[in-house]
């Protein structure tokens, strides 16, 4: 988070850095409860729909992202300790880490586009009203979840330029702290659309 | 204070790094994003009233005037500017971000840098609005509501203002966080939460508010931006969409959002009022604690906007009575305002009739908030004129009546200048006698039947709608003396003392206009 130069307050910017994140979690509860509303109206169609996840492609992204986590955690305990080559190397293998889990998940929409199941499409019109709504809710989702993971690889990015050119240091460690809470954040959400798309066969 | 104060240049006269124009728009200063929030949010304002008098102008008889669909499309940007774009980001953004800081005892918000992203997403927001206006498809024409599955179909240019919507929201959130942690962590020593001013409570309570309302929303509005681009079909019957859900989640944001209107507008009222009334206010903690009353029972009550739309019993009984509740904290703070006037000695100057008539208006628009709350006369009123009537008492006569009770109290301080009184109360007057010409005759209209958003009416109809019209004419008349009276005195006004009204807060204490860093020592606040 963005503060004056002058009176620096780690403190306030966690405070505005949970702030934000409370503001994801409603942001992304909005769908959610759709995904709620629809599965409750829709349960048979839901599961069938979920069997054509591929769940090893599935796994592999949650080991990936959990894995993910942990090194951008080890990085932040490296700054504290002043260990900044280390850091570097642990953020850079976060941000790998991230760009994985993102062509993962690529591989898994073209091979369902490859099939025709898209928004909109002739194939996916002609499947019942449950289908379409698992597979528009199951792009939407994983779709802005993976956006956020975009925008966390690119910050997590600055915070590499930040730790080298010494903009972060042992005393000064707010913006890679934060930046960790909303990995973290983005990782939890993974958590929760996992087994809601690829777990409820 | 006054000897060392006066020494340093106000904050019109801080020399930064920029020049010109680039001098306010990369400006961190929280009063100078303020006074450019408030330009801003007034512009906007005179477009949405030229808006409204056109729909007065085209339903001043029978007939069609400027045709049905131009009739669609002006309604409807006429709630979108004034919705979006001048009163939910309102009194926060402009005299929240110049007073806040200043009334705690800091020298600026708590993210001067993410105030000032704010400020930049508020301009491309509106500039994404202004666009869906002019762009080839041709201005909204769904109402301010952007109700599905219409706004999916619709050809004009929605995905535009929506996403200029989204934009403005995004700018709201970020605004609400800087405020909560603000308040939490730049508090003078000494400025326990008891002592905050109450416009700082209000605002504390609005940020929750921003922050908790505002993402539901954005992820709303995000689903329509998908189904007309990608044909996500979430609100789309044919494709097993429910439009109910649309209509949920609409107001699980908007209705909190009347209370990011209204809360702050009534923490004006609460500064101004012991001012003018030489009294300290009646019933501190209650006033403060009723705007976190007002701000946390007002998220559970989205569904009564929703009576006609398809609810069970049981969900329009439990909303209905949780309306009812919201009306105890705003009767608290309508009740603590009227005992602080109480064998006070009132000093009649400008801002205090703004304030009163805030107190009137707004009474009238909460209490008929009650008869259409109750279940009964909703379904006979919900899609008449009785709803616009009592929206804008609640709004113009609420919101709107507190900016310019804010414009009048904070005038001097914000640009150091005296305004004339006796124009600002003719203004008032003539703006008070057309505001209720216009808008009581449409309780009248609508008790009647008169169903909200035609463009068209039968004959039986046309003496009420006349009288509104010719209101519309005296209320337009009113804001042009004020706007004329404040824009003259900005200009050839008289240089105003550091405090003209005796008022008690930490920006009374400090030169007017205020200078770069507000204080030049950190206040401490004994009792």
């Amino acid at each position: 988070m963005v503060q004056a130069e002058k009176q620096r307050d780690r403190i306030g910017a966690k405070y505005g850095m949970w702030l934000f994140l409370f503001t994801e979690i409603l942001f992304f509860g909005g769908m959610f409860l759709l995904y709620s509303v629809y599965r409750s109206k829709y349960p048979v169609e839901f599961h069938a729909s979920a069997a054509e996840e591929n769940l090893l492609l599935g796994s592999i992204n949650t080991a990936v992202l959990l894995t993910s986590s942990l090194f951008i955690a080890v990085a932040i305990s490296a700054v504290k300790k002043g260990n900044y080559r280390l850091s570097v190397i642990l953020q850079g293998a976060t941000i790998l880490m991230g760009i994985v889990f993102l062509g993962i998940k690529a591989v898994e929409w073209f091979e369902k586009i490859a099939r025709g199941i898209y928004p909109n499409s002739p194939v996916l019109d002609k499947m019942s009203m449950g289908e379409i709504l698992f597979f528009g809710l199951y792009y939407v989702m994983t779709g802005i979840h993976g956006l956020h993971v975009l925008i966390g690889v690119c910050v997590i990015a600055f915070m590499v330029y930040f730790t080298l050119t010494g903009n972060i240091t042992r005393e000064n460690f707010s913006k890679i702290e934060n930046t960790g809470l909303y990995w973290h954040f983005v990782d939890i959400v993974w958590i929760y659309l996992f087994p809601l798309f690829y777990l409820i066969t | 204070m006054e000897s060392t104060a006066s020494e340093c240049e106000s904050f019109y006269h801080e020399k930064g790094k920029y020049k010109g124009i680039l001098s306010w728009l990369m400006s961190t200063d929280h009063k100078r994003i303020g006074i450019q929030y408030l330009v801003a949010l007034l512009t906007f304002f005179s477009v949405g009233v030229m808006l409204g008098l056109l729909i007065r102008l085209s339903l001043i008889a029978p007939g069609t005037f400027i045709g049905q669909e131009t009739y669609n499309r002006v309604f409807s940007v006429h709630g979108i500017i004034m919705i979006f774009l001048f009163i939910i980001p309102g009194v926060p953004v402009a005299f929240g971000n110049f007073f806040l800081p200043i009334m705690i005892g800091a020298r600026d918000v708590a993210f001067p840098r993410l105030n000032r992203f704010t400020w930049w997403t508020y301009l491309a927001g509106a500039t994404l609005v202004a666009l869906s206006l002019f762009a080839a498809g041709g201005a909204p024409d769904t109402g301010w509501t952007f109700y599905a599955p219409y706004s999916i179909r619709a050809k004009a240019n929605i995905t535009l203002a929506v996403t200029g919507v989204f934009v403005l929201g995004f700018s709201s959130i970020l605004t609400g966080i800087n405020f909560v942690t603000t308040i939490h962590r730049l508090r003078a020593p000494g400025m326990t939460w008891f002592k905050l001013p109450l416009f700082v409570w209000t605002l504390y309570a609005t940020g929750w508010v921003q922050l908790l309302a505002t993402p539901v929303l954005a992820i709303t509005l995000v689903f329509i931006i998908l189904g007309r681009v990608f044909g996500v079909g979430f609100f789309d019957p044919s494709k097993g969409g429910d439009p109910i859900l649309y209509e949920h989640l609409f107001w699980t944001y908007s209705h909190p959002a009347v209370y990011i209107m209204v809360l702050p507008a009534m923490g004006i009222i609460s500064e101004v009022i012991p001012v003018f009334a030489r009294k300290k206010i009646f019933g501190y903690k209650a006033v403060a604690l009723s705007a976190i009353g007002i701000a946390s029972v007002g998220y559970f009550v989205w569904g009564h906007h929703m009576f006609t739309s398809g609810m069970s019993d049981t969900a329009r009984i439990i909303f209905s009575f949780i309306t009812f509740l919201v009306a105890v904290p705003s009767g608290i703070k309508i009740f603590n305002w009227v005992s602080t006037l109480y064998k006070g000695s009132i000093v009649g100057s400008a801002p205090i009739y703004f304030a009163l008539t805030f107190i009137f208006l707004f009474s009238i628009g909460g209490l008929t908030g009650l008869i259409i709350g109750s279940l009964e006369p909703n379904l006979q009123l919900h899609g008449t004129y009785f709803i616009v009537a009592h929206f804008h008492y609640v709004m113009f006569g609420g919101a709107g009546f507190a900016i310019l009770t804010a414009l009048h109290y904070w005038f001097p301080k914000m640009f150091g200048r005296m305004y004339p009184e006796r124009p600002a109360k003719i203004g008032w007057f003539i703006l008070f006698i057309g505001f209720n010409v216009l808008y009581f005759s449409m309780f009248i209209l609508g008790y009647e039947g008169m169903p909200r958003r035609y463009f068209d009416y039968p004959a039986r109809y046309f003496p009420l709608h006349l009288v509104s019209t010719i209101g519309s004419w005296i209320l337009a008349a009113g804001l042009a003396i004020i706007a004329g009276n404040l824009l003259r005195a900005l200009f050839k006004g008289p240089k105003a003392p550091a405090d003209p009204w005796g008022g008690r807060t930490l920006e009374w204490t400090i030169p007017s206009p205020p200078p770069a860093e507000n204080f030049v020592e950190t206040p401490v606040i004994r009792d």
